[in-house]
């Protein structure tokens, strides 16, 4: 058991590894940002991946493009915004609330509401029946 | 426990049906199309060099007053290859079409054009990509339809062929849905 979590322990740096460049920044928290926006930008080409972890030209090209302008001293919402207004909100992984997105938003929420309701049914019914009282 | 009464019986089924429904409705989806968030909007600020006239740029100017096809394309991109005689057809026909040469090098972009025919009235060349970016290209070959005004009024992301054609751009080719 010992050894597996071990193993498992040695594992963990690869996954987090992933795309790395040699991108030098002035400060930890630039680079702290960089890495954020990295995973908030959602690969245009390959589309099911952050530009993070992203093999893909283009994915190469807007690292650079966002080390660049993190250099730049421009604001996470700034470098964001360039991004949405080439390639529209699907690169964003933090969708703005439209109402196309509404679904994105409010469904889980629905879902959760749904099942809370339908415990709640259930729950009630179950007392009546425990009560003994006639539910047919 | 008791047989459940009334519509509630349904309700599984139902959302089952929704479910279906909705899931269906995504199958068919070309998910690799994106929508362009160009569409109405101006070409982005071009100036890059030409690639066939040395020393010189290519600028908006280039688009204004006529309707224009910005392809883009590149010497490492397959579907290129087999989009090209398509190009060439079009060309033929007096389509304007603007070549972006795109993370391409100039050399070989040349030699190809020397190789295979030259379909377009000018060569913009996009050597870092940058310009790309600013147009939302996140690959080879794309195309975009200008407008006289020098608006996006189209993007396609694939082979031009004689199908695409038919199916996306000649709805839109020199008609302005005003």
């Amino acid at each position: 058991m010992k050894r597996l979590l071990l193993l498992f322990i040695f594992c963990l740096p690869l996954s987090v590894a992933a795309v790395e460049d040699i991108y030098q920044f002035d400060s930890a928290a630039d680079e702290h940002r960089f890495r954020e926006l990295l995973l908030q930008l959602r690969c245009p080409k390959c589309q099911n991946q952050a530009i993070a972890d992203s093999d893909a030209p283009i994915s190469q090209d807007m690292r650079e493009q966002v080390a660049t302008m993190i250099r730049a001293g421009r604001s996470n919402e700034e470098i964001v915004n360039y991004f949405v207004e080439r390639y529209g909100d699907f690169v964003n992984y933090q969708p703005p609330l439209t109402p196309q997105t509404m679904i994105l938003w409010l469904g889980p929420l629905l879902a959760m509401l749904g099942g809370a309701l339908l415990v709640g049914v259930q729950l009630r019914r179950a007392r009546r029946i425990a009560r003994g009282e006639d539910i047919s | 426990m008791p047989p459940r009464k009334g519509l509630w019986m349904f309700l599984p089924l139902l959302a089952f049906l929704g479910l279906a429904i909705l899931l269906a409705s995504g199958l068919g989806r070309d998910t690799e199309e994106l929508p362009t968030a160009l569409a109405g909007k101006p070409l982005p600020e071009m100036q890059l060099p030409s690639l066939m006239r040395r020393g010189t740029e290519v600028r908006n100017d280039l688009f204004a007053g006529h309707w224009t096809l910005l392809n883009v394309w590149a010497t490492w991109c397959p579907t290129c290859y087999v989009e090209h005689p398509y190009l060439m057809k079009l060309a033929e026909q007096g389509i304007r079409i603007v070549g972006l040469n795109y993370k391409d090098e100039p050399d070989k972009a040349r030699d190809y054009l020397a190789r295979h025919g030259n379909p377009f009235i000018e060569v913009p060349v996009d050597e870092t990509g940058r310009y790309g970016i600013d147009l939302g290209v996140y690959g080879a070959p794309e195309t975009f339809v200008i407008n006289p005004r020098g608006e996006v009024v189209l993007r396609y992301v694939g082979e031009l062929n004689d199908r695409s054609w038919q199916q996306r751009f000649a709805p839109v080719w020199k008609k302005e849905l005003q």
